[in-house]
């Protein structure tokens, strides 16, 4: 058991699965002797050489192209996009041909691939380099999205991920990569897919997030706790599909719920939930589902980064008003 | 001032419109049944897509994309392929695809809306059709890095149009396929027509063929109405590769004689008599007049051949016809591995409503 941060967890996973499975094979810019311009992938190329861990020419369409076609031949790639903001390219060929290609193919070809980039604003950032475009993902239907938010998470979910036999969106939230450190035992055991993690239990209120905001989500139940009202927190993880069972079950305790998350607000990914809990947990509710999310507006430079990140007060303010709806 | 790198483009031709002999023949034409095994790939290939029009045009098969006039582009590529390479073609491809084993009912199905059209029994490793333009590119390069790692000699065929040469997805895989020497082999069906937008005015290149020398990889030019020269220079393309000699762009020069899709009319847009004159380098009656100067073709082997030819493709459409339409479910089936469940829902929605709607239709 040794004590690592999510950037680290995530090199121990990468590392584990190539160590393990010839089939693995990683591909990105700069992901080489480089290890990633945030260190993911440091030391994995010496270790297991530059086939296994390629860097590529600078083309994040090809990048993503070429994992699909090596998937198709029984590979499984993990590439990584150097940033969400560069991800765009890669979307012809992710809801084109990645999440088709079992369907078209009724099963004969498959795409077990994972597409790794690292996300959300908070660490000044240039331009490009701080957006959250998880629900652009999480509409394409045969795709899964995930996103951790713990090193002990980020580890066990992308083992499941790469050891998935479909493709899936492995978001990893930057402003957490070196924010704090946990055990995390190497021991090659992967996580469930599809389900959420109840983070902490609470029987007054709900608080849903994901990644990143996850932290200033905890941190919000803490403040609620030393005023004597239990928050019980709740870790998507899984975005598609959405285990939206665990929601369902604790807002039927609750009777409140407040749904937390960086991307804008409209067709962000809280308004699915929101919306599935108004379909399914209408009659347990107390009050209005609230969200608390980025504006609606273009993701700003560093100098407003963080008026427009949810802060801890946003949230006590949105809990404060569930709990006080009559 | 010093030049420091020049190129050129090759173009290759054997047989000219009359079907007589431009250069030597390569080895491989020595024995005739050879070349009416080519022949008879092109015949049966112009014969499957004229009867799938008229499926078209009778209501009996959605929107049809014509490989009319380009068969020996197909037919020459996939001929000299093994069959453990593995094909990624447009959606215009079916002279290379059923040369490939996809079966006529198969093609048949994936025209008319149905997804097992693309289950393809033999081959189980190419592509389905590709349509958004250029895409299968990169998955070639993809396949052909897979190939390659796992020191395979086998070689990724990608087929595109002359309009998926101006896409990025195009020039990043020929990029990497450079870079990286892939076993891969992208062929250029330069039919001179992406929909309404003629080759003049799609590029300012001389040719398709020299986008190849920026990505550091061989480019050449053949006339894509000689099946015998786009077997050959396919060949050579295919045995490089296959030896660790990286990869090859092959331009195919012929012509669209039909319509872009069945969904459109090339009567807006171009001259009935400049696609008349075309007709006169068509690739199949270019192969016969070669056959009949050798004395390897006649009239009563054409009348056989052709007579063989519709049975297969009528007995094809018959068989696709009776074929019932995949169940609902089909839609949930093959979306994941295991279907999650947070889906199981909205497919017993769909086999709820498709109950209750044939109960009543009575």
């Amino acid at each position: 058991m040794a004590e690592v941060n999510l950037v680290e967890a995530v090199n121990l996973a990468l590392a584990y699965e190539l160590a393990h499975d010839p089939s693995v094979v990683l591909l990105g810019e700069d992901i080489g002797i480089n290890g990633g311009v945030f260190r993911a992938t440091v030391g994995l190329q010496a270790r297991f050489g530059a086939e296994r861990v390629r860097d590529t020419p600078l083309a994040e369409t090809a990048i993503a192209g070429i994992a699909i076609g090596m998937a198709a031949m029984g590979l499984k790639p993990v590439a990584e996009i150097q940033f969400t903001g560069f991800i765009y390219p890669t979307l012809d060929q992710i809801i084109n041909h990645a999440s088709r290609l079992r369907h078209r193919t009724r099963g004969r070809l498959s795409c077990p691939m994972v597409l790794r980039s690292p996300y959300g604003a908070g660490i000044h950032a240039p331009e490009h380099h701080s957006e959250s475009p998880e629900a652009l993902f999480a509409h394409v239907p045969g795709l899964r999205v995930l996103i951790p938010s713990s090193p002990a998470r980020a580890y066990g979910l992308l083992l499941a991920a790469i050891r998935d036999p479909d493709p899936v969106m492995f978001f990893e939230p930057t402003r957490m990569y070196r924010l704090f450190r946990e055990d995390v035992a190497d021991s090659g055991e992967a996580l469930p897919l599809d389900v959420c993690f109840t983070l902490r239990q609470g029987g007054d209120i709900t608080l849903v997030s994901w990644g990143a905001m996850l932290h200033e989500t905890l941190a919000a139940a803490d403040a609620l706790g030393q005023q004597g009202i239990t928050a019980e927190v709740i870790d998507v993880a899984t975005l598609k599909p959405l285990d939206m069972g665990t929601i369902l079950e604790s807002v039927a305790k609750t009777g409140r719920c407040v749904i937390v998350h960086e991307a804008a607000r409209t067709c962000g990914y809280g308004a699915e939930i929101a919306a599935n809990l108004a379909e399914h947990g209408l009659l347990s509710l107390l009050a209005p589902v609230q969200r608390v999310t980025g504006y609606d507006v273009v993701v700003p430079l560093a100098k407003l980064e963080h008026q427009f990140l949810p802060s801890v007060e946003r949230i006590l303010h949105a809990a404060r008003a569930t709990l006080e709806f009559t | 001032m010093s030049t420091v790198a020049s190129f050129d483009i090759r173009h290759t031709r054997f047989l000219d419109p009359q079907g007589a002999t431009t250069q030597p023949l390569p080895q491989f034409t020595r024995d005739p049944a050879v070349l009416v095994a080519l022949y008879r790939a092109m015949l049966l290939t112009r014969l499957f897509d004229t009867k799938a029009i008229a499926l078209q045009r009778t209501g009996k098969l959605g929107t049809f994309a014509s490989s009319l006039g380009q068969e020996a582009v197909g037919v020459g590529v996939a001929s000299a392929m093994r069959s453990e390479d593995v094909l990624l073609p447009s959606y215009r491809d079916h002279g290379a695809q059923l040369l490939r084993g996809v079966s006529m009912v198969e093609s048949l199905l994936y025209w008319s809306g149905d997804e097992r059209g693309s289950d393809f029994a033999v081959p189980r490793h190419d592509f389905p059709n590709c349509v958004p333009i250029a895409t299968q590119a990169c998955h070639a390069a993809g396949v052909a890095y897979a190939m390659k790692l796992r020191r395979e000699p086998r070689v990724a065929v990608c087929i595109l149009g002359d309009g998926a040469s101006s896409k990025g997805d195009f020039y990043e895989a020929l990029n990497i396929a450079g870079v990286w020497t892939l076993p891969l082999v992208v062929v250029i069906n330069n039919n001179q027509w992406a929909i309404s937008v003629p080759r003049s005015i799609q590029t300012g290149a001389q040719t398709l063929a020299q986008k190849a020398i920026a990505a550091g990889i061989e480019g050449l030019q053949v006339d894509g109405n000689d099946v015998i020269a786009v077997h050959q220079v396919a060949q050579q393309a295919l045995d490089k590769a296959r030896g660790g000699g990286g990869a090859t762009l092959i331009e195919a020069i012929c012509y669209r004689l039909g319509d872009h899709t069945t969904a459109d009319d090339a009567t807006r847009y171009r001259d009935a008599e400049l696609v008349a004159s075309q007709w006169a380098l068509e690739p199949i009656l270019r192969l016969r007049n070669h056959l009949v100067f050798r004395g390897a073709w006649d009239k009563d082997r054409e009348e056989g051949l052709n007579r063989e030819c519709t049975g297969l493709v009528n007995q094809a459409i018959e068989a696709y016809l009776a074929t019932p339409v995949p169940p609902p479910q089909a839609m949930f089936d093959h979306l994941y591995a295991v279907l999650p469940a947070a889906l199981s829902q909205q497919r017993g929605a769909a086999l709820h409503f498709h109950a209750s709607a044939r109960d009543s239709h009575g």
